[in-house]
């Protein structure tokens, strides 16, 4: 998928760059399916002994084999592929918080999970500088229903309807690092009977 | 002067009204017959005895049924008053700053006695009498930032400074225009103002935070906000926008004078002594239609800046469904006749 796919918005919704090296003690690497080969970009570009300060975890998509093997042969200090991304960003924080200062953070994938990494890094205190990005992959988006909190997962379609209270959510670009998500908030809420059009537009 | 507080709700019946006597001290936002966002701050001095600018806190007829409101609504979502955990002590700033100020106002409302840190409050109003120890957490029933909220008018923000920028993290938030704290905490101030249109591209928010990021102790700002809102609702969170959403179609030509409400926010800036926070009071006026055009010069200006608003904001406030409705309602009270200068009525 090509790069830069979003589009100029909202201050508060995030955009990403390329991921480069930065000078630091320790290299920590969190990657999807779709960010594997920046993970592996990088590692090719790097100088001989980069290596050993570098920690990946990855998500693979479930059955695939090919890029774990990859990036296996990156020959990190650390390597650990996790079932989801979840777990992956819940390993991360246990590994922040043995981090020493100065450490870097990568994050390569889809939204969901660079937005759930830089929220990690927050909370553990690693300083926004300190935290890379690039977006690859689905732009489908983490989306908090307003009215019941619900988070909605994995969301291709605007509107898109809350799974949990059923109301039709206007998918938004108003968006919260805390929470790793965008806002939904009824589409039809002045008018219960107006019928919108589903389409699918975070692909 | 004794204040008689109304009997009211803002909610189901809605039977919140402004006595004749309240009608001339409502702050009526527009100085001008024309309105645009701008970087419109000054300093919070006393001005005009009787005014809502008299006092630090204003407090007035609508007290009571105000903090019996946000009780309802805090019963229903405690996630509407939340503090990050480094905000305790910006919390007891808060809570010193409300109590010194009122006892000082209102003092046949509000007493305050300080005996080193051993602090007793009595709230006459809320018939509320407390002793407490300045900074000792649990010698309060909650956050200090929630006590003290719970007996203010107004939602209240605080907020911490840090890079350069403020962080919205913490508040006490049962009256919005359409925005939600839970989402919003933690945000900074580029962050959370995101959903407003034109006023970035203006540079109005990068001059507003160069100005708060300076603010002293002791020198608090204010601004005035508005917008407009179907019924005297307090409770236009996003949260419940599925409850008053359905509001707006009920307005007909017959009932807009009753329906439609000027909500103005009475904005001030006070920087916290102890945490170098910022605590934000929005202080929430309502007024029908109807009671704003018993005053001439305000009807006619409310039609032209109506009548001429950017179709962004018109948009943005959610006046879209009635705007064209409520101009035409207006012009009946413009007769052309120029305006005075000032938001004061004539
Ligand atoms: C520092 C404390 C402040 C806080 C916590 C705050 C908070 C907010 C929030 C939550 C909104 C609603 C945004 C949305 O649509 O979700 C808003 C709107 C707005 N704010 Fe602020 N604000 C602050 C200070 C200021 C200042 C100093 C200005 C000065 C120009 C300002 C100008 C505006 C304007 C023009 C809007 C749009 C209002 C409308 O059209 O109804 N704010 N603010």
């Amino acid at each position: 998928m090509s790069e830069n796919l979003i589009e100029e918005s909202i201050i508060s919704r995030p955009t990403y760059g390329t991921l480069a090296i930065a000078p630091g003690l320790a290299h920590y690497f969190v990657a999807d399916a779709s960010g594997a080969e920046c993970v592996i970009r990088v590692a090719q570009a790097a100088p001989k002994d980069f290596m050993e300060k570098v920690h990946i975890l990855y998500v693979p998509t479930p059955g695939e084999s090919a890029l774990i093997t990859a990036l296996y042969a990156l020959g990190a200090k650390r390597f650990e592929h996790m079932v989801s991304i979840d777990d992956a960003v819940a390993k991360l924080g246990q590994w922040l918080s043995e981090a020493k200062m100065g450490s870097q953070l990568y994050l390569a994938g889809t939204e969901g999970l660079i937005g759930k990494g830089v929220a990690m890094a927050e909370q553990c205190g690693l300083d926004h500088t300190a935290v890379h990005c690039e977006h690859r992959g689905s732009l489908a988006r983490r989306v908090q229903c307003v009215h019941c909190k619900t988070m909605i997962e994995d969301v291709t379609t605007q509107p898109t309807k809350c799974p949990s209270c059923d109301l039709l959510l206007l998918v938004r670009d108003h968006y919260s690092r805390r929470l790793a998500a965008f806002q939904g908030v009824c589409i039809n809420a002045e008018d219960p009977s107006e019928q919108v059009e589903i389409k699918e537009v975070f692909k | 002067m004794t204040i008689q507080f109304r009997n009211e709700t803002f909610r189901n019946d809605f039977t919140y009204a402004n006595s004749r006597s309240n009608i001339p001290r409502f702050p009526f936002p527009f100085p001008e017959d024309e309105y645009m966002y701008s970087t419109n701050m000054e300093p919070h001095m006393a001005m005009r005895a009787g005014s809502p600018f008299e006092n630090a806190f204003d407090v007035d007829e609508h007290y009571v049924a105000e903090m019996q409101e946000r009780a309802l609504v805090l019963a229903d979502d405690p996630g509407r008053c939340q503090a990050l955990p480094h905000m305790e002590t910006a919390g007891w700033d808060f809570l010193e700053l409300v109590m010194v100020s009122k006892a000082r106002d209102y003092p046949d409302l509000f007493t305050l006695s300080i005996d080193g840190d051993r602090w007793h409050w009595i709230n006459k109003p809320l018939q509320i009498n407390d002793r407490f120890t300045f900074g000792d957490r649990s010698t309060l029933p909650c956050h200090p930032m929630e006590y003290i909220g719970r007996q203010v008018q107004g939602d209240h923000a605080i907020l911490d400074q840090r890079d350069g920028n403020l962080w919205l993290d913490a508040g006490i938030i049962t009256a919005q225009a359409d925005w939600s704290l839970d989402f919003d905490i933690g945000m900074n101030f580029f962050e959370w103002h995101a959903p407003v249109p034109l006023a970035h591209e203006l540079g109005v928010f990068q001059r507003a935070l160069k100005f708060l990021l300076s603010l002293p102790q002791g020198q608090p700002s204010r601004r005035l906000n508005w917008t407009l809102t179907v019924n005297p609702r307090l409770d236009t969170s996003p949260e419940n926008y599925p409850k008053w959403g359905p509001d707006k179609l009920a307005v007909t030509p017959d009932n807009i004078g009753e329906k439609i409400h000027l909500r103005v926010e009475l904005q001030t800036f006070w920087r916290l002594p102890r945490s170098n926070a910022i605590v934000f009071p929005i202080r929430t006026y309502l007024m029908a239609m109807n009671e704003v055009v018993t005053q001439p010069k305000w009807a006619r200006r409310l039609h032209r800046v109506l009548r001429d608003l950017r179709p962004e904001l018109v948009e943005y406030k959610g006046l879209s469904r009635y705007h064209p409705m409520l101009v035409e309602w207006l012009a009946q009270f413009d007769d052309g006749a120029p305006t005075s200068p000032g938001i004061f009525p004539d």
